[in-house]
């Protein structure tokens, strides 16, 4: 097979060992719809005070997007890059013909897929709760959803290399995302969020993402790219990249 | 060979043979996983020359790792692909796998072959593991301890399958700290001890070493006595004429020479610091 061909067989077996995982489909598929249907319900026909007021349900749908692509990526690939790598995977691969670079093409592959399919089942969710599909801005949504899902790919694959071990894989990557879900108003609507926080939520992608992302989906007023917000993303994920590059492991840490 | 501080290996020097199983043996410790890996191009030596299939792994590259296979120490299955597809996606890796349907009966797995790895016992995803280092159909195969830890109806499972590979052809670098897995399976052992080459041989030889002396027991007057001797066929002779002789059964009489454990246990027992 040629690297493009290996590609895309080690992507199908990826994407299978995904489905039948448990805990990637509750956390990386349900948990976002969940969260989304709660939040809609509970803040359904409030105002949130941006862009000279939106309702709560639109503000939700980027919201919860945001970070169902943070997960399908940045999260998915932290947490099962380190299992199979603990559990001597990584290490077997490197010790067969196939070229590292392919398998990471096949989980970064896997990782795409799954947020682009969840783009697709939270813009129908948010639909049936009265949140308008933005059709015209499409190409705007896919920009922004390529790059940032790229470079939350590069940042998942770099974080590994400060986790030691499978146990302590979901801790740390929740403890690096929830507190940023929260700071940069994916989950309390920003206009709610004291002063400075923001500000300091700015310092980290997951805000810059969101924000561009919520630009590019929320049809009230501005451009659809939002090319700062972008660039810094991507500059995030460059970062990621030339860390990943140096530090990432294939052989366990323990033992 | 070292790393960090200390030397793991030093001086070793070692010639396997194409075809044959060549068995690895030391205790915890002693430095075969340090090895292995050298050979296998996963770690990187301090000096000395490697050569493995004609090539240094350190700088070997596709074509290479199309005719080896590797089956770690400690590497787990992915829980959520079946028998099947875990050979199916690595096949996938090489120009000319072997059909998954032979693998499938060579690991003794057929009516498994659609069963996650996860719902296999211990012994059954050791003999995928091996499976899948079988898929390229490598010409050399690692085995790194493949039944510590089994009990003992899976390592006789396990040792049918690496039996198998040597009526295949198959060039096998085994490392084990069984002795009775080396005596069954290689033909030529190499015994290694904190770092150092203590014997080699094949299994018949390393076992008539003379390592020890051949023990002799018995009971007279409800005492048991235990004779010591380099000289066996003389001292029994004595010892039994004189028996007939004065009418003395020798109740339990028994003769022993030293195993082949006997021997790899006095060879790999950790020298006593001199005084």
């Amino acid at each position: 097979m040629n690297g493009l061909a290996l590609v895309g067989h080690q992507f199908r077996y990826d994407q299978k060992a995904f489905w039948r995982n448990p805990a990637s489909v509750f956390f990386t598929v349900m948990f976002p719809v969940i969260l989304f249907l709660i939040l809609a319900v509970v803040f359904s026909g409030e105002d949130v005070d941006v862009r000279g007021g939106i309702d709560a349900t639109t503000y939700y749908v980027p919201a919860i997007m945001s970070l169902a692509i943070i997960s399908a990526t940045m999260q998915t690939l932290a947490m099962t890059l380190v299992i199979a790598r603990e559990d001597g995977r990584l290490k077997r691969g490197r010790g067969t013909p196939m070229p590292p670079w392919v398998f990471i093409a096949g989980r970064v592959g896997n990782s795409i897929v799954v947020a682009l399919m969840m783009l697709v089942l939270l813009a129908a969710i948010g639909a049936l709760f009265g949140a308008d599909v933005p059709w015209d801005r499409l190409p705007a949504i896919l920009l922004a959803l390529v790059i940032g899902a790229a470079s939350f790919c590069c940042l998942g694959i770099a974080l590994t290399a400060v986790i030691p071990s499978q146990d302590a894989a979901a801790a740390i990557v929740n403890a690096l995302l929830l507190p940023l879900y929260f700071l940069s108003g994916v989950f309390i609507p920003e206009d709610q969020l004291p002063d400075g926080v923001i500000a300091f939520a700015d310092l980290f992608p997951v805000r810059h993402f969101f924000d561009a992302f919520f630009d590019a989906y929320v049809p009230a007023g501005g451009p659809a790219v939002s090319w700062d917000n972008l660039a810094i993303v991507a500059l995030w994920g460059a970062a990621g990249l030339v860390l990943a590059i140096r530090y990432f492991r294939w052989t366990p840490r323990s033992g | 060979m070292s790393y960090g501080a200390t030397e793991a290996v030093r001086g070793i020097d070692l010639e396997v043979n194409r075809g044959e199983v060549f068995a690895f043996l030391g205790p915890n410790g002693a430095g075969k996983t340090t090895t292995v890996e050298i050979l296998e191009g996963y770690r990187k030596r301090s000096g000395g020359e490697v050569t493995v299939l004609g090539e240094d792994p350190e700088r070997a590259g596709r074509d290479w790792r199309e005719r080896i296979g590797i089956v770690l120490q400690s590497g787990r299955l992915d829980p959520y692909l079946t028998v099947r597809e875990s050979l199916d996606l690595y096949a996938g890796y090489f120009r000319h796998p072997r059909p998954t349907e032979d693998v499938i009966a060579l690991i003794g797995l057929e009516g498994k072959a659609d069963e996650r790895a996860s719902r296999l016992s211990g012994g059954q995803q050791r003999r995928l593991d091996v499976g899948m280092a079988l898929v390229g159909d490598p010409e050399l195969l690692f085995l790194d301890e493949p039944t510590t830890g089994f009990d003992p109806s899976a390592r006789r499972q396990a040792w049918d399958v690496i039996a198998g590979l040597r009526d295949l052809g198959k060039t096998v670098f085994l490392t084990t700290h069984y002795m009775d897995e080396a005596q069954r399976l290689a033909d030529r052992v190499t015994i290694i001890a904190a770092g150092e080459i203590v014997a080699r041989g094949t299994p018949e030889d390393l076992g008539e070493r003379d390592a020890g002396e051949t023990t002799i027991r018995y009971r007279a007057n409800g005492r048991e006595v235990v004779l010591q001797t380099r000289t066996p066929v003389q001292t029994l002779h004595e010892l039994t004429e004189k028996a007939l002789a004065q009418g003395e059964p020798l109740e339990g009489l028994e003769v022993t020479r030293p195993s082949l454990e006997d021997v790899y246990l006095e060879l790999t027992a950790p020298t006593e610091p001199a005084e």
